[in-house]
C-alpha cells in the first residue's frame, strides 16, 4: 500500500518533470526565434510602408532622379545615394590603410607589453559615441576645413569611427595566421617586415577583407555624426570641400516634420538603405565561407 | 642587401605611423573634449530640473540610466534564453539555427537609423505606444540582441561538456543542468555581453530620436517621451547656443563609456584567466 503511494507520487514527480522540460524547450526555442521575427517584422514594416511611395513616385524617378524638394513633391534620392558612397568611400581611404596597418603592429611588431596597453585604446575608440565624434568633427574638424560641413570631413570622422572595426577584425585574423607560414619565409632569409607583408598579410586576406566589408556597413549606416559635420545640402555632390547629404542624414533631417507622401518616402530612402546594407551582409558572409572552404 | 634594408625599414615605418595615427585620434578626440568640457562641470548641470535657463543633464541621465535597464530587462532574458536553445538543446549545424544565425547576424548589421524608423512605424504607430520611454527600449532591444545572443552563445560554448555529462550522470535533467551548471559556469561571458549592450544603448541616439523622443524631463512613467543623455547632447548641438553645456555632456558620457570598458575588460581578464 505505502509502496503503491510512493510510486504513484514518483511518476507525478516524473510527469511533472517532463511538463517542466517539455515548456522550458519551447520558451528557448520561442526566444530563439525572436530574431527571425524581428527581421521579418522590419523588413515587413519598412516594405510596407515605403514601396507604395516608390510606386507612387516611379522607381526610376525615386532612385536616379537628381532633386530632392519635397515642397513641391520631387523626389529624387540619387544625391544620397551618390553621397553616401562617397562619403563611405571617402572614410575607407583614409582609414582601411591606417587601420590594417594599426592592426599588423598589434599583431606583428608590438611588445607584449604595448599591446596590453593599446587594446584598450582600441576598444576606448569603439565605445565613444557617436554624437560625441559628431561634435568633435563639427567643432575641430570643420573649422580646418573651412567652416562649413563638408564630404571630407564626414570621411574623416567617419575614418576614425570604422578604425575599431577594421583594427580588431584584422588583428584577430592575422594572429590566426598559422605561425609556420612566418617561420618558413624567414627560414628562406626574408626580413621580418618582408615576411609580415607578403606572407603574413596575404594569409590573412579573407579576414582582412571581412574587416573592410564591416567598417563599410558601419561608414554607409551612420547617421548622427555625419548630419553634424557633413553639410546636409540636398544636392549633388559637388566636390570634396563641398557640403552632401546621405541616406541616413536624409531621414534624420525630415522625419520629424515629414507628412504623407514626403514622409513615405523617407521611409523608402531607409528601405534603400536596408538593401544596402543587405547587399553588404551578404558580401560579408561570403568572405565567411571562403574562410571555411 | 641594402635595398632589402630599406624596404624593410620603410614597411616598419609606415605600421609605426599608422599606429601613432591611430593612438593620435584616440587622445586627439578625448583630450579635446575633455579640456574643453572639465572647465564647464558644475553642479548647476546636476540639478534635478531641466529649465531653459539651466540645461541641467541629470535628468537626461536617469532617463538614460531607467531606459537602458528596461532595454536590458528585456534583451537580456531574450539573448540568453535563445543562446540556451541555440547551444543546449538544438542539433548543431541544423537548419533552423542556421537561419536563426543568420537572422542574428542580418539584425546586428542594421543601421541605427533605420531601427529607429521601425520603432517609429511599429511601436509608435502600430502598437500605439505613442513616443515613449517603452517604445524607445523596445527598439533598443531588438538593437542590442544579436550581441547579448552572440556573446552569451560564446560563453555557453566554452563550458566544458564534461560538466554537463556530469550532471547527466548523476540524473539531473537537462533543464536542472543548464540552470545549475553550465549557466553559473557562463555568467561572467554573458555578462561581458550585457555590458556591450549597455555600452551601445548609452551611445544611442538615432534610434531613439524618433521612438522615446526628446522630452527633456526625467520621466514619471514608462509611458513618457525621455531623452537620454546621447539624445541630450544632439539636441543641444543642434541649437547651438549651448556648447558649453555640450562640451559638458560630452565629458560625462566619456566618463561613462569609459566606466563601462573597464568593467567589460575586468570580466574579459576573469573569463580568459580560468580558462588556463
Amino acid at each position: 500500500m505505502k509502496d503503491k503511494l510512493s510510486l504513484k507520487r514518483e511518476t507525478a514527480a516524473g510527469r511533472n518533470n517532463q511538463v517542466r522540460e517539455g515548456a522550458a524547450r519551447i520558451l528557448f526555442l520561442a526566444a530563439a526565434c525572436v530574431s527571425i521575427l524581428a527581421v521579418l517584422l522590419i523588413t515587413f514594416y519598412l516594405l510596407i510602408s515605403g514601396v507604395p511611395a516608390i510606386a507612387e513616385i516611379g522607381v526610376f524617378k525615386f532612385l536616379l532622379g537628381t532633386v530632392w524638394r519635397p515642397g513641391n513633391d520631387i523626389y529624387g534620392i540619387l544625391p544620397m545615394i551618390l553621397g553616401s558612397i562617397y562619403v563611405t568611400a571617402g572614410a575607407l581611404v583614409l582609414g582601411v590603410p591606417v587601420g590594417i596597418l594599426t592592426a599588423l603592429f598589434l599583431s606583428r611588431f608590438a611588445s607584449r607589453r604595448l599591446v596590453h596597453l593599446l587594446k584598450p585604446a582600441v576598444q576606448l575608440l569603439a565605445g565613444i559615441p557617436s554624437v560625441v565624434y559628431g561634435f568633435f568633427g563639427l567643432v575641430v574638424i570643420v573649422p580646418l576645413l573651412g567652416g562649413r560641413g563638408s564630404m571630407l570631413a564626414a570621411s574623416i570622422v567617419l575614418a576614425i569611427m570604422i578604425l575599431p572595426t577594421i583594427i580588431t577584425v584584422s588583428e584577430s585574423s592575422l594572429n590566426a595566421v598559422e605561425s609556420s607560414y612566418y617561420e618558413g619565409a624567414l627560414a628562406l632569409g626574408a626580413t621580418h617586415e618582408r615576411t609580415v607583408f607578403s606572407i603574413v598579410l596575404p594569409a590573412a586576406k579573407s579576414g582582412v577583407t571581412a574587416a573592410v566589408i564591416l567598417g563599410v556597413g558601419r561608414a554607409i549606416g551612420e547617421a548622427m555624426a555625419v548630419i553634424m559635420v557633413a553639410g546636409n545640402q540636398p544636392r549633388m555632390p559637388q566636390g570634396l570641400l563641398k557640403g552632401l547629404r546621405t541616406l541616413t542624414t536624409n531621414i534624420v533631417m525630415e522625419m520629424g516634420y515629414s507628412a504623407d507622401l514626403h514622409r513615405e518616402a523617407l521611409i523608402a530612402t531607409a528601405v534603400v538603405l536596408f538593401v544596402f546594407i543587405l547587399i553588404i551582409n551578404f558580401l560579408f558572409s561570403l568572405t565567411k565561407r571562403g574562410k571555411k572552404t | 642587401m641594402n635595398r632589402q634594408k630599406i624596404s624593410a625599414l620603410f614597411l616598419r615605418l609606415s605600421v609605426y605611423v599608422a599606429t601613432v595615427v591611430t593612438v593620435g585620434a584616440l587622445l586627439f578626440v578625448v583630450g579635446y573634449i575633455l579640456v574643453k568640457g572639465i572647465p564647464h562641470l558644475s553642479w548647476k548641470l546636476f540639478e534635478w530640473r531641466y529649465t531653459t535657463e539651466n540645461l541641467s543633464l541629470l535628468p537626461a541621465l536617469l532617463n538614460t540610466i531607467l531606459l537602458t535597464m528596461l532595454a536590458l530587462l528585456i534583451a537580456v532574458p531574450l539573448g540568453v534564453f535563445a543562446a540556451i536553445y541555440l547551444v543546449e538543446y538544438a542539433r548543431r549545424g541544423s537548419r533552423l539555427v542556421r537561419i536563426i544565425r543568420m537572422n542574428a547576424e542580418t539584425l546586428a548589421g542594421i543601421p541605427s537609423i533605420v531601427y529607429g524608423l521601425f520603432g517609429m512605424l511599429f511601436f509608435v504607430t502600430a502598437l500605439k505606444l505613442g513616443f515613449s520611454m517603452l517604445s524607445g527600449a523596445l527598439t533598443i532591444a531588438i538593437m542590442i540582441l544579436p550581441v547579448i545572443l552572440r556573446t552569451s552563445e560564446e560563453a555557453l560554448m566554452s563550458v566544458p561538456d564534461s560538466y554537463r555529462e556530469g550532471s547527466f550522470g548523476l540524473g539531473a535533467g537537462r533543464l536542472r543542468t543548464v540552470f545549475r551548471v553550465v549557466l553559473p559556469d557562463a555568467v561572467p561571458g554573458i555578462l561581458a555581453g550585457v555590458i556591450l549592450g549597455v555600452g551601445r544603448t548609452v551611445g544611442e541616439t538615432a534610434a531613439l530620436l524618433y521612438t522615446a523622443g526628446t522630452s527633456s524631463d526625467t520621466v514619471s512613467g514608462i509611458m513618457d517621451s525621455a531623452r537620454t543623455l546621447s539624445v541630450h547632447m544632439y539636441a543641444l548641438s543642434q541649437e547651438g547656443l549651448y556648447i558649453d553645456q555640450t562640451y559638458a555632456t560630452a565629458v560625462v558620457l566619456l566618463a561613462i563609456v569609459v566606466g563601462i570598458n573597464a568593467i567589460s575588460a575586468m570580466l574579459a581578464r576573469r573569463v580568459s584567466k580560468r580558462r588556463i
